[in-house]
């Protein structure tokens, strides 16, 4: 908080800024977040299972049994092998191999660990775009305010998915055969691109309401430049909101990230990622090999149930009319 | 009302003709479209004939005209990948992607509805409780993965129904349909319950939320006061006023089931508009992506206008404000 919001009235000062001198774990501890938090075993539960499976992901290189990006080690002698308490499993392959000999369980931290960070990075692109575009729009208001509200409208009539889909189609024939890795930040655009929206809207709305409060008129007073009262003041007091929306966003760019890979305009096969164990898993299904799918795509289901159900939990913890 | 149905209309003009752009430039610009129809050994002389031929090297505005004024009529020219117009390939997938949504969505109703209504009246019942569980995993589980699971079982393990295709489809006139013969009715009911699966989640939390509300409301204590019935209260009363945004989210539900057809479509092999589009797009078959741009824009666009001028039509306080603005 900087030192211009001091002399305010204490209502409009924000507060974090009042219990700044008490320490930020007993701020955490004793808030009525962490209050809802504990009283929920489901989302304690969600809450272990997400933060498992992130920190499963982001040691993949240290825990992994093997490495599937090593093609040197790969022997198509251990292809398709079932897991090891199914007959004729092998014990150096916990989960089973795939049609390559790829170690199933290396190649779900690794591809885990690409969902997440390509999600991670959509929700925060599609973020900083949203939010920039919604501050602008509330607080000037006008013809720019009109601009950007009918592109998101336009925006809105198609579903997120189909404008991933068209935003990968048209890249991947930009950059056919040059892509060389690009795939990864071809989806993360694609991905953030399509979930903008939501965040313009709901900022907009908020700005509308924020920028006729008294602190607001009393840093225009000081005369502060529009881009510092905008993510200076206005920001932090409309981010509550974005967060419920990120956190339920980060459930469904996972989803829109497997199901791009599954359809083949995703990461290349080679690159491990959940949607495209999926999909080649889906080839072997008909030949009895089901734990191909049924591992990445039980990973799949569990780490968006995970974060679907911190989403909701935030969702109403947040929301002042439910408590 | 009139004025509001000019201005909608307007505004939809708008926005079909911000597609047009966008999937003219995409079929301008993305690659060039000489090289996608000739071979290795033409000329450069026998290409800038072409070139010349197709009006490429009019400016750029006269090709836009030209463009939108084909589009107007239909026209959207001929596949890079299959040398055959883009309608004519439309026309024979049409049907089947058609026939697969229009199911999908009267079974996400048909079963929606009720359980969004029964979780509605019973809160605390162990059987809402389940329907709400189960709402929750049809949410978090992708469409394909629902998809691939009733493929292992349905047609894997048990072996009762087919997994790809549409089975034996009858020919009515131009229209292909899978929906008079056995074997059309089998292969049509997993992809149906994969496309609908999400849908119905959807209108089950809704009519729940919706009846949630509306139980609460003062006439319905009023009408429990007056005597009248379980039944009569709970469908009467009820359940009629939750109508209303149910159809709505409905209505704009339509465009994207058929936007997750596509999905559904990759998985069963179904051979829709959706899989031809997949198709497309890993051919880079350019004028067959941005004709499905434009006819899925076409399908978004009307169908927002329609609920938009039904809402006018239902309920009043929209048609005050649409006289003001």
């Amino acid at each position: 908080m900087s030192a211009e919001d001091q002399g305010l009235p204490m209502a409009e000062t924000s507060r974090a800024a009042t219990a700044a001198p008490r320490g930020i774990l007993t701020r955490i501890f004793d808030s009525d977040l962490w209050y809802s938090f504990r009283s929920s075993r489901l989302v304690m539960a969600a809450a272990t299972v997400t933060l498992l499976m992130v920190g499963a992901a982001l040691l993949a290189p240290v825990i992994a049994p093997h490495d599937p990006y090593d093609l040197r080690a790969l022997n198509l002698m251990d292809s398709d092998l079932p897991p090891v308490w199914v007959q004729g499993g092998d014990p150096r392959f916990l989960l089973g191999t795939d049609d390559q000999g790829r170690d199933i369980l290396s190649t779900i931290l690794y591809g885990t660990r690409s969902s997440i960070a390509i999600s991670v990075l959509a929700v925060l692109l599609a973020i900083g775009i949203g939010v920039s575009l919604g501050l602008v729009a509330g607080y000037f208001g006008g013809i720019v305010d009109t601009i950007i509200m009918r592109i998101a409208d336009v925006k809105l009539t198609f579903p997120a998915i189909l404008v991933a889909l068209l935003i990968n189609g048209i890249a991947q024939t930009l950059f056919k055969g040059r892509l060389g890795g690009a795939e990864f930040w071809i989806l993360v655009l694609s991905i953030g691109l399509s979930f903008w929206v939501q965040y313009a809207r709901t900022v907009r709305g908020m700005t509308l309401v924020e920028k006729n409060k008294e602190y607001v008129q009393a840093a225009r007073l000081i005369g502060l430049s529009r881009a510092a009262i905008m993510f200076k003041h206005v920001l932090p007091n409309v981010l509550s909101p974005v967060l419920v929306i990120g956190t339920i966003n980060l459930a469904l760019a996972v989803i829109t990230e497997a199901t791009l890979s599954f359809l083949g305009v995703g990461l290349p096969p080679t690159e491990p990622s959940l949607g495209t164990m999926i999909q080649i898993g889906n080839k072997y299904l008909f030949s009895g090999s089901w734990w191909m799918v049924a591992f990445p795509g039980l990973t799949l289901a569990i780490l968006v149930l995970a974060v679907n159900l911190l989403g909701d939990w935030l969702r109403d913890a947040l929301n002042p009319k439910l408590r | 009302m009139l004025a509001f149905t000019i201005r909608r209309l307007f505004e939809a003009a708008i926005v079909m003709l911000t597609v047009a752009l966008m999937a003219f430039v995409l079929f301008r610009f993305v690659g060039d479209p000489i090289n996608q129809m000739v071979g290795q050994d033409t000329s450069l002389a026998e290409r800038e004939e072409l070139r010349e031929r197709l009006g490429l090297n009019d400016p750029v505005l006269v090709q836009f005209g030209r463009f939108i004024w084909n589009a107007a009529r239909y026209d959207f020219g001929i596949s890079y990948q299959v040398k055959r117009p883009v309608t004519s390939l439309i026309a024979e997938r049409f049907p089947a992607t058609f026939e697969l949504a229009l199911t999908a969505a009267f079974f996400a109703i048909l079963l929606g509805i009720p359980m969004g209504v029964y979780t509605g009246i019973h809160r605390d019942s162990w059987l809402s409780k389940l329907f709400l569980s189960v709402s929750l995993i049809g949410i978090s589980l992708p469409t394909f993965l629902i998809g691939i699971l009733l493929i292992y079982v349905f047609a894997v393990q048990l072996g009762v129904l087919p997994s790809f295709g549409r089975g034996e489809v009858v020919r009515i006139g131009g229209w292909t349909t899978g929906l008079l013969t056995a074997s059309g009715l089998k292969a049509l009911i997993l992809p149906a319950i994969t496309l609908g699966l999400f849908q119905m989640t959807l209108v089950t939390r809704l009519v729940r939320s919706q009846m949630l509300e509306v139980l609460r409301t003062d006439y319905i204590k009023f009408a429990r006061a007056r005597g009248l019935g379980d039944r009569a209260v709970n469908f009467g009363h009820a359940l009629k006023n939750t109508l209303i945004p149910v159809i709505t989210i409905i209505g704009l539900q339509l465009g994207a089931i058929i936007a997750f057809a596509i999905i559904t479509e990759t998985v069963f092999q179904w051979p829709g508009m959706g899989l031809m589009f997949i198709q497309a797009v890993q051919n880079a078959d350019i004028p067959v992506m941005s004709a499905y741009l434009l006819l899925v824009a076409f399908l978004f666009v009307l169908i927002n206008l329609i609920v938009d001028l039904l809402y006018v039509w239902i309920d009043p306080r929209v048609r005050i404000y649409g006289r003001e603005a």
